[in-house]
C-alpha cells in the first residue's frame, strides 16, 4: 500500500478514456462500480467540453455482485452499440471490475456487434494513466492500421502523422495547431493527427505517411515504434518545445522530408529569441528555477529555461518513472540530480530544502509554490481548468516559445522593481511583504509562508544536512535581522547558502560576519 | 427495525415511483470526505482503496484544498491482492506513517472502497487493532464510502453512524436535549443555535461535532432533528440508542424551516405565542429575500437529476415557496419514511423516479425541455452546449442553504443560471 495524498497520475480506464474522448465515432464500454462516473467531470468542467466522453459505465451495486455482473456488462454494451453507433468500440474494465473477473473483452465479442471492438487490458493495480492512454492508443493502431501503404503517386508532396495528442493534455489543442502550420510551412502534409480527432478510418489511413511525429512520446511512443516496426516509418522525436528545439525539430522533419527547411527557419517570426536578449531581460540570469512534470515537458523546459531565458536549473524532475532514464541524463548535463517520483510530499519536501525563486510544474506544484511564497508557471500535466485558456496559447512551435516567455516571466518580480526593494526595505507601501506590485494577492501568501521568524525572537534553529551529518545551527538575532534586509526573492538562497557555509566552516552560531562570509563564498 | 421512525402524515404510500436501473451518473460516498473533513477538525480519513479513490476525492475536491488535507488514500498494490504482503500489516505501516506526521489527528476513519469491499478486507477488525495500538491518543473507526454500497451523501451517513457509539451515554434522568444531526455550515449551526436558544430549547448539540472530543451525549431524552434527508441510518442508529427522532419538513425555504424549529417547539412544550414571536422575524427576512428571486424562478420549469437525495425536499420549497414548475424529480434513493411530508407536499403532477438509467433519463429532460436542470458536473456542460440552463447539484450540498437566513441564497443557486443566461449577449 502506498500512502497518497494527491496523485499526478489517475488510473489506467482514465489514460483509455482520454483516448478514447479525444477521437470521433469511438465508444468506451467500461465495466465499472458505481461512482468511477466521475470521471466524466474531468472531461466537461476542467477541458469545458460540451459533450459527455463517449463512455458507458456499467455502474454496478453491491446486489448485482451476487446476481450477474457478466448480463449488465452485456446488457450496457449492446444499449450503447445501439444508442451511439460507434465505428469502434472499446471495452475494458476499472479497478473494481478487475478484481471481479467478468471478462468484458470474451462478453463483447460474443455480442458479435458488427463494428471492431478492441479489448484493453488495464492493469489498475501496477500502471497509471499515462500508459493506460498509450496502450490504448497503441492497440487501437494495432487493431486498425493493418493495410500496409498504396505506392505513392509520383510528385505527391511529403506527408506525416502527428501522433499523440489526447483530452486532457496541456496544451495539445493549440500545439496540434501550430505543428500543424509549421509543417505545411515547410511543404509537408499531415496526413492524419491523432488520437485527438481521428477517427477509425483516420487511425487506418496511418501507415500512408512518410513519417511520424511523436509529438507526447508519453502517449505516442509505443504506437509509433510498432508503426516503425510495421512499415517503417521513421519518427521525429524532437520535442518542438522552445525555440532552438523548434528549429531542430524543423531540421528533423525537413530531413525525412526531403526538403529545405532554411525558408521557414530564416522566417520564424518568433519574438522570443530577442525578448530574451533585450538588455530588459538581464535580471533573468540566474534566476534559481526547479522544474518538475511530465518527462517530456520537464526536460525541455529545463533547457528552455537554461538555454533561452539563461536561468539556473537548481532541480529537475519528473512523476512517470517509464521516461525516468531520459529525466536522469537530462539532470546528469545540468549537473543536478533527478527528482523521480510520484510522491507530492517528497516534491514538496525538495522545493522547500531547494528554495528556488520560481517554479516551473504541474498544477500540484502551483499548489506547493504557493504556499512557500515562491512564484510558479504551469509546464504540464496534470492539468486544471486554467489550462485550458480561451485564447490561442501553444507551447510548442515557435508561437510557443513566445508563450513560454510571457508566461515564466510574468511571475515574476520586475527588474527595475527589484532594485528598489533592494534599496529601500522599509518603505510602508512598496516592500517585499506586499510582492510583485503587477500581481495583486501576494501579501497574504507572503506572510501565510512565513519563511522567517520575527526578527526579535530567540536565536532561530536550523537543521542542516552535511554529507551524513545533520548538524543544527543557531542564528544569531542580529544576523536573522540582517537577513530579513535581503529581499524575499533572494532571502531563501542567501539563508540557504548561509547555512551550507556555517555547516562547512562547522560554526555553531550564525553571525552578521559569517552572513557577508557566505555571501562572498558563494558569490557568483 | 426502521418502523421506529414515524413521521407525521404516512399519505404518501401510494404515490407512483420511476424506479429505473442502468447507468447512474452520481459520486460514491467517498465523496463526502470532501466536506466532513473539514467540518470535524481533529478527524482524519484515509480511504483503503484503489488509484481511481484518490483521483475521485481530490477531482471532486477540484483539487482545491491548499492546507495539507486531513484526507489520503493507501492506495492498494498488485502485491496487497496477490498475497505478497498482508494487507494489514501493510495498512498498519501506513496509519503509523500517517499518524506519525500529523499528531494532531484524534480521530482517525478506515473508509472502506469498492475495492477493499470486493477482496473483502475486514476494516472493523483493522480499526478495533489500531485502536488498541495507538490508544489513548487516537481512536480508529471505520465505515464504507465504497460505490457499490454507497451513493454520494450515503457516505456521510455511514460515516455518523459509525461515529454514534462514540457518543457518551446520557442516563434516563438526564434533561431532554435535542440533536441537530447532519454537517452543516458552521455559520448556518450558529444562526439555528440562536433561533433555539430564543425559543428556550436546550441543551442543543450538533453532531457530527467540530471535535471528536466534544461528542454530545445519547439517551433515551435525546431528542434528534435531521438536518439532511439522507441520514436515515443515522436516524435509526440513534433510535436504537433510545434517541427520540422529531418527524418534520426539511429546513429549506421559510416553510420547511418553520415546520422543522416546530416539531422541536412541540417536543420541548413551548407555547405557541412564543414560537411565532421568535421565527416571526427570521420568517419575514426569508419571505422578503425569496420574493427577489421569485422575479426569476415563478412559472419556470425545472428537471432534478439524480444526486444528494436532498431532491425532493428542494423541489418542493421551489414549488411551495418561488412557484416553480417541477417536471421530474430524481433522487438515487428515496426514503419514503423520512420523506413522507414532503412527498405530501409535492404537486401531483411531478414524476418522482428512484435510481437512474441517465441515458434514458436524458431523453425525458430533452424532450421535456425545461427551463432548468439540477444535475451533476458530468452533465452540466453537456446540457448548457445543447441550449439548456443547469444548476451543478454539488454546490447545494457544499453551500449554506439552511434555515430563514440562507433561504434566499439557497434561491439564489437556482436563480442565477437563468439570470445569467438572460443577461449573455454572446
Amino acid at each position: 500500500m502506498q500512502l497518497t495524498v494527491w496523485t499526478y497520475e489517475g488510473p489506467p480506464h482514465v489514460g483509455a478514456m482520454r483516448i478514447a474522448t479525444a477521437m470521433k465515432g469511438v465508444h468506451f464500454v467500461l465495466h465499472a462500480p458505481q461512482g468511477d462516473t466521475y470521471a466524466d467531470l474531468l472531461f466537461t468542467m476542467i477541458e469545458r467540453r460540451g459533450a459527455r466522453p463517449p463512455v458507458t459505465y456499467t455502474t454496478f451495486q453491491a446486489r448485482d455482485l451476487g446476481t450477474d455482473t457478466a448480463e449488465i456488462f452485456k446488457t450496457a454494451a449492446r444499449d450503447a452499440f445501439e444508442r451511439f453507433d460507434p465505428d469502434l468500440m472499446l471495452v475494458g474494465a476499472s479497478c473494481t471490475a478487475e478484481l471481479i473477473q467478468d471478462d468484458p473483452g470474451g462478453l463483447a465479442r460474443a455480442l458479435n456487434l458488427p463494428v471492431p471492438t478492441i479489448t484493453l487490458e488495464l492493469p489498475s493495480y501496477q500502471k497509471k494513466e499515462n500508459w493506460g492512454a498509450a496502450e490504448t492508443f497503441y492497440q487501437i493502431v494495432r487493431g486498425l492500421a493493418t493495410e500496409a501503404p498504396a505506392p505513392k503517386p509520383e510528385g505527391a508532396k511529403p506527408s506525416c502523422n502527428i501522433l499523440g495528442a489526447t483530452a486532457l493534455g496541456f496544451r495539445h489543442r493549440d500545439d496540434v495547431i501550430e505543428i500543424t502550420r509549421l509543417l505545411n510551412q515547410l511543404g509537408i502534409d499531415v496526413n492524419v493527427a491523432a488520437p485527438m480527432g481521428a477517427t477509425a478510418d483516420d487511425i487506418r489511413r496511418l501507415p500512408q505517411a512518410d513519417f511520424n511525429v511523436v509529438l507526447y512520446p508519453e502517449i505516442a511512443d509505443t504506437a509509433a515504434r510498432w508503426l516503425e516496426r510495421q512499415y517503417g516509418q521513421k519518427a521525429v522525436r524532437t520535442i518542438p518545445m522552445g525555440f532552438q528545439a523548434t528549429c531542430e525539430f524543423v531540421r528533423e522533419a525537413a530531413a525525412l522530408a526531403g526538403v529545405d527547411p532554411e525558408p521557414v527557419l530564416s522566417q520564424h517570426g518568433s519574438h522570443m529569441p530577442w525578448w530574451a536578449r533585450s538588455v530588459d531581460s538581464n535580471y533573468l540570469t540566474g534566476k534559481r528555477v526547479f522544474v518538475f512534470g511530465d518527462a517530456t515537458h520537464a526536460m525541455a523546459a529545463a533547457r528552455v529555461a537554461k538555454e533561452e531565458l539563461g536561468f539556473e536549473v537548481v532541480g529537475l524532475g519528473c512523476y512517470n518513472r517509464e521516461f525516468a532514464r531520459d529525466v536522469r541524463a537530462c539532470a546528469a548535463e545540468l549537473g543536478v540530480e533527478a527528482l523521480i517520483t510520484d510522491d507530492y510530499l517528497l516534491v514538496e519536501e525538495t522545493i522547500a530544502a531547494l528554495q528556488p525563486e520560481l517554479v516551473l510544474g504541474t498544477q500540484m506544484e502551483r499548489h506547493i509554490a504557493k504556499r512557500l511564497g515562491v512564484p510558479c508557471a504551469v509546464i504540464s500535466a496534470p492539468v486544471h481548468v486554467q489550462d485550458f485558456p480561451a485564447r490561442y496559447a501553444p507551447v510548442m512551435g515557435f508561437e510557443g516559445a513566445n508563450v513560454l516567455f510571457d508566461t515564466w516571466v510574468h511571475p515574476l518580480v520586475m527588474g527595475l522593481e527589484e532594485h528598489l526593494l533592494t534599496m529601500f526595505r522599509e518603505d510602508f507601501e512598496f516592500n517585499d511583504a506586499a510582492g510583485p506590485s503587477h500581481l495583486g494577492g501576494h501579501a497574504k501568501l507572503e506572510a501565510a509562508a512565513k519563511p522567517l521568524p520575527e526578527p526579535e525572537s530567540a536565536p532561530v534553529a536550523a537543521q542542516v544536512a552535511s554529507q551524513d551529518t545533520i548538524m543544527v545551527l543557531n542564528w544569531s538575532p542580529e544576523a536573522t535581522k540582517e537577513l530579513a534586509k535581503i529581499p524575499f526573492f533572494v532571502r531563501g538562497k542567501a539563508k540557504r547558502n548561509t547555512e551550507r557555509y556555517a555547516a562547512e566552516q562547522g560554526l555553531e552560531t550564525i553571525s552578521i560576519e559569517a552572513l557577508y562570509d557566505a555571501k562572498s563564498h558563494f558569490a557568483r | 427495525m426502521s418502523d421506529a421512525v414515524t413521521l407525521i402524515s404516512p399519505t404518501s404510500e401510494a404515490r407512483p415511483v420511476l424506479r429505473e436501473r442502468g447507468q447512474r451518473e452520481v459520486f460514491c460516498g467517498l465523496t463526502g470526505i470532501v466536506w466532513l473533513h473539514r467540518k470535524i477538525q481533529d478527524a482524519f480519513f484515509l480511504v483503503v482503496g484503489s488509484r481511481t479513490c484518490a483521483h475521485l476525492i481530490q477531482s471532486a475536491a477540484g483539487v482545491m484544498v491548499f492546507a495539507e488535507p486531513r484526507f489520503a488514500t493507501a492506495i492498494m498494490e498488485e502485491r496487497d491482492l496477490a498475497g505478497l504482503v498482508d494487507a494489514n500489516e501493510e495498512l498498519d505501516r501506513v496509519v503509523d506513517r500517517l499518524l506519525s506526521r500529523r499528531p494532531d489527528i484524534k480521530l482517525l476513519f478506515l473508509v472502506g472502497s469498492c475495492p477493499s469491499e470486493v477482496i473483502k478486507l475486514d476494516l472493523s477488525r483493522a480499526a478495533e487493532r489500531l485502536t488498541k495500538k495507538h490508544s489513548p491518543s487516537v481512536r480508529v473507526l471505520n465505515y464504507s464510502g465504497s460505490g457499490i454500497e454507497t451513493t454520494f451523501t450515503q457516505g456521510e451517513d455511514a460515516c455518523l453512524v459509525a461515529m454514534i457509539p462514540e457518543a457518551p451515554v446520557a442516563s434516563e434522568e438526564a434533561p431532554a436535549s435535542l440533536l441537530v444531526v447532519g454537517t452543516l455550515p458552521d455559520i448556518v449551526e450558529d444562526q439555528f443555535a440562536r433561533l433555539f436558544n430564543q425559543l428556550g430549547i436546550g441543551p442543543v448539540a450538533f453532531f457530527p461535532p467540530r471535535n471528536s472530543q466534544s461528542m454530545p451525549a445519547i439517551g433515551p431524552n435525546t431528542k434528534f432533528l435531521l438536518a439532511q434527508p439522507f441520514l436515515g441510518e443515522t436516524a435509526r442508529a440513534l433510535i436504537e440508542r433510545g434517541a427520540q427522532h422529531l418527524p418534520a419538513l426539511f429546513p429549506f425555504g421559510a416553510e420547511g424551516t418553520t415546520h422543522w424549529l416546530k416539531a422541536a417547539a412541540d417536543a420541548f412544550g413551548i407555547p405557541e405565542l412564543h414560537f411565532l414571536a421568535v421565527v416571526a422575524p427570521g420568517r419575514e427576512r426569508a419571505k422578503r429575500a425569496l420574493e427577489a428571486q421569485k422575479v426569476h424562478l415563478a412559472g419556470k420549469s425545472i428537471f432534478f437529476f439524480p444526486d444528494s437525495q436532498m431532491e425532493p425536499s428542494l423541489a418542493r420549497f421551489l414549488s411551495r415557496e418561488l412557484d416553480m414548475k417541477l417536471i421530474e424529480v430524481g433522487t438515487p434513493y428515496l426514503n419514503r419514511q423520512l420523506l413522507s411530508a414532503e412527498m405530501d407536499y409535492l404537486p401531483e403532477t411531478v414524476t418522482l423516479s428512484e435510481g437512474q438509467d441517465v441515458d434514458r433519463q436524458l431523453d425525458r429532460c430533452r424532450a421535456a425541455k425545461p427551463d432548468l436542470v439540477v444535475c451533476g458536473m458530468g452533465l452540466a456542460n453537456p446540457l448548457e452546449m445543447e441550449g439548456i440552463s443547469t444548476k451543478w447539484s454539488i454546490e447545494l450540498v457544499f453551500s449554506p442553504v439552511h434555515g430563514f437566513d440562507c433561504a434566499g441564497d439557497l434561491a439564489g443557486l437556482f436563480a442565477r443560471p437563468l439570470y445569467r443566461r438572460s443577461v449573455l449577449k454572446v
